[in-house]
């Protein structure tokens, strides 16, 4: 009941990014969610996508450093606190979090956050128990 | 195998005669026949009659690279033209090239030198060698190129360049053994496994490593991605080219040519003579040498000799691998860094690719070593914590080694410069 996501090495240097999405953009990948955290040399680029195996190695072949890993995806209502409602039930059961990503699906009126977690059977126990709904396909 | 028993397996006492002996004859030739070395020789009142034993070759004054440029291009000759049937010169990194000159005898003997080397390397007449070295002034082409097919193996001159070619040669022919610098071997490799390919792709059994210095982790990369036997060989252009010596399969040093070649090792600084096992500069004496006689050659490279005999059968002195260039060794800080010790460090690890470049800056009158290295190891990619754990531990590692602090930076994978000849790794901002 994960979501898997691909994390890609990129040097913090002018254009790198957008060689990495012309490569992805020319075999036609569709990115659902992209996020990027950075530091002063080099960043992680973390996204989805539908074929995540086949992107994976379409940039090993293009010489990235790359990997998939595992997230807990919930979806809540796209209301105030939403959010809030399921880091109170992480928080309360001792789970710590490396980081998060969430897009919105107005059409739904729903959100979508997407975890990474030291512990992800402990916190997806945490997360069914507290009533949360956990989805592992982000793209219906 | 041994190409050349008589020569390879004499006795200590046999070879120090016959040293004796060439050494003599070459000072008197090189004395008569170049004005350079007259000079020389004059200058300090030396005589070549004074050459009485093997030891009294330290009066002979040094011939470092400098003299070879001031005698460009044909100062340094010997022989009139037209005993001269092969040109080969040196990359100059500053100004004019060196040249070197070499006649009929001189191109027998320096294939006879490579066959040597080849034999001791593994190589019989059965196999199909690929050269990777560029064919041209560069002496590492032609010089494997004859001495090989001295040896009787099928030499495919494929030359330097084209690297997805290579490898496709290297399958369809069934290359057996490969000839190049041990960086490009080693980017050869790396190239392969990108294309899909696994070491039984090919038939790859023997390498022959040399031009510039290796270090035993990297050999060992090397083998794992090719599959082949790492082995290293030695020369310079300046006392012949590619065939001064050459690794056996006992994996102890390279064996030198020394019935043509006579080596000392003396400290960089102060010139004083080495002792067995000393790590010092290594200095060359051509002793069978026509066309461009060449006395005491100051190579620039460090490494030490052994006299005992080798398990393989051979008699003749080995040289350790090449520890850096005298003028390769960085002073940092007041602490004398070699490259090589960076990089036995950095292939020792699997987290990081095998190419590795070396920055040196000054910043507020402090010198700094930035060590960049290719990510390679994706699993790290989890999360932060893991990617500045590694470089910790890069840092700590070369720290271990150095004894100085260094800066690590993590780069993409096979974003730093990949070289068909020589490496250039090191970058002095200073």
């Amino acid at each position: 009941m994960t979501v898997s996501q691909i994390a890609v090495f990129l040097e913090n240097k002018k254009g790198r990014l957008s060689e990495m999405t012309k490569v992805l953009g020319n075999a036609g990948v569709d990115l659902i969610a992209l996020t990027i955290a950075d530091t002063k040399e080099f960043g992680i680029v973390r996204f989805i996508t539908k074929d995540n195996e086949k992107v994976l190695s379409l940039l090993k072949e293009n010489g990235y450093t790359a990997t998939r890993t595992e997230l807990l995806g919930v979806e809540v209502s796209d209301v105030p606190g939403g959010l809030h409602d399921v880091l109170r039930l992480l928080g309360d059961g001792g789970i710590e979090i490396e980081y998060l990503y969430s897009f919105a699906r107005t059409y739904l009126k729903k959100a979508v956050i997407l975890f990474k977690v030291g512990d992800n059977q402990k916190a997806l126990k945490i997360l069914k128990d507290g009533g949360a709904a956990l989805i592992d396909n982000i793209f219906e | 195998m041994i190409y050349n028993k008589l020569a390879e397996t004499m006795t200590r006492r046999e070879m120090r005669d016959l040293q004796l002996d060439r050494l003599k004859k070459t000072v008197k030739y090189a004395y008569k026949e170049v004005p350079f070395y007259q000079k020389k020789f004059d200058s300090i009142g030396l005589k070549p009659s004074d050459i009485k034993t093997l030891k009294d070759i330290e009066k002979i004054p040094f011939t470092v690279k400098s003299d070879l440029r001031d005698n460009y291009p044909y100062g340094l000759s010997a022989v009139p033209m037209d005993k001269i049937v092969r040109i080969h010169a040196s990359s100059g990194t500053s100004g004019k090239p060196t040249v070197v000159l070499y006649t009929k005898n001189d191109i027998e003997t320096w294939s006879e030198c490579v066959a040597r080397l080849a034999v001791a390397a593994g190589c019989t007449e059965k196999d199909i060698v690929q050269v990777c070295f560029g064919y041209g002034l560069f002496t590492g082409g032609f010089g494997l190129h004859y001495g090989l097919e001295k040896l009787n193996a099928a030499v495919v001159p494929a030359s330097s360049g084209n690297s997805e070619r290579q490898i496709m040669l290297m399958k369809d022919f069934g290359t057996t053994a490969l000839v190049s610098t041990p960086s490009y071997a080693l980017y050869l490799g790396e190239l392969a496994e990108r294309l899909g390919y696994t070491k039984s792709d090919f038939k790859l059994r023997t390498g022959l490593f040399g031009s510039e210095a290796s270090t035993p982790e990297m050999m060992k990369l090397i083998e794992e991605k090719l599959g082949l036997h790492p082995t290293n060989n030695y020369g310079l252009s300046e006392i012949i080219g590619p065939g001064v010596s050459g690794d056996c399969l006992e994996d102890c040093g390279m064996h030198i040519n020394e019935d043509h070649f006579y080596p000392e090792i003396i400290d960089g600084e102060t010139e004083e003579i080495k002792g067995e096992g000393e790590y010092g500069e290594l200095v060359l004496t051509a002793l069978t040498k026509e066309g461009m006689p060449i006395l005491r050659y100051k190579t620039r490279d460090v490494t030490r000799l052994f006299y005992e005999p080798c398990k393989c059968g051979r008699t003749t002195t080995r040289m350790d691998r090449i520890k850096g260039r005298s003028d390769d060794m960085l002073i940092i800080r007041g602490v004398n860094v070699f490259p090589s010790q960076i990089e036995s460090v950095l292939m020792a690890m699997g987290e990081v690719a095998g190419h590795y470049e070396i920055i040196v800056k000054r910043e507020n009158f402090m010198d700094i070593l930035e060590v960049c290295v290719e990510l390679k190891d994706a699993s790290l990619l989890e999360n932060y914590a893991n990617l500045d754990l590694l470089r910790q531990k890069i840092r700590h590692n070369l720290k271990t080694v150095l004894q100085i602090d260094t800066i690590v930076k993590l780069v993409e994978p096979l974003t730093l410069k990949r070289y068909e000849g020589k490496a250039k790794r090191v970058t002095d901002l200073r």
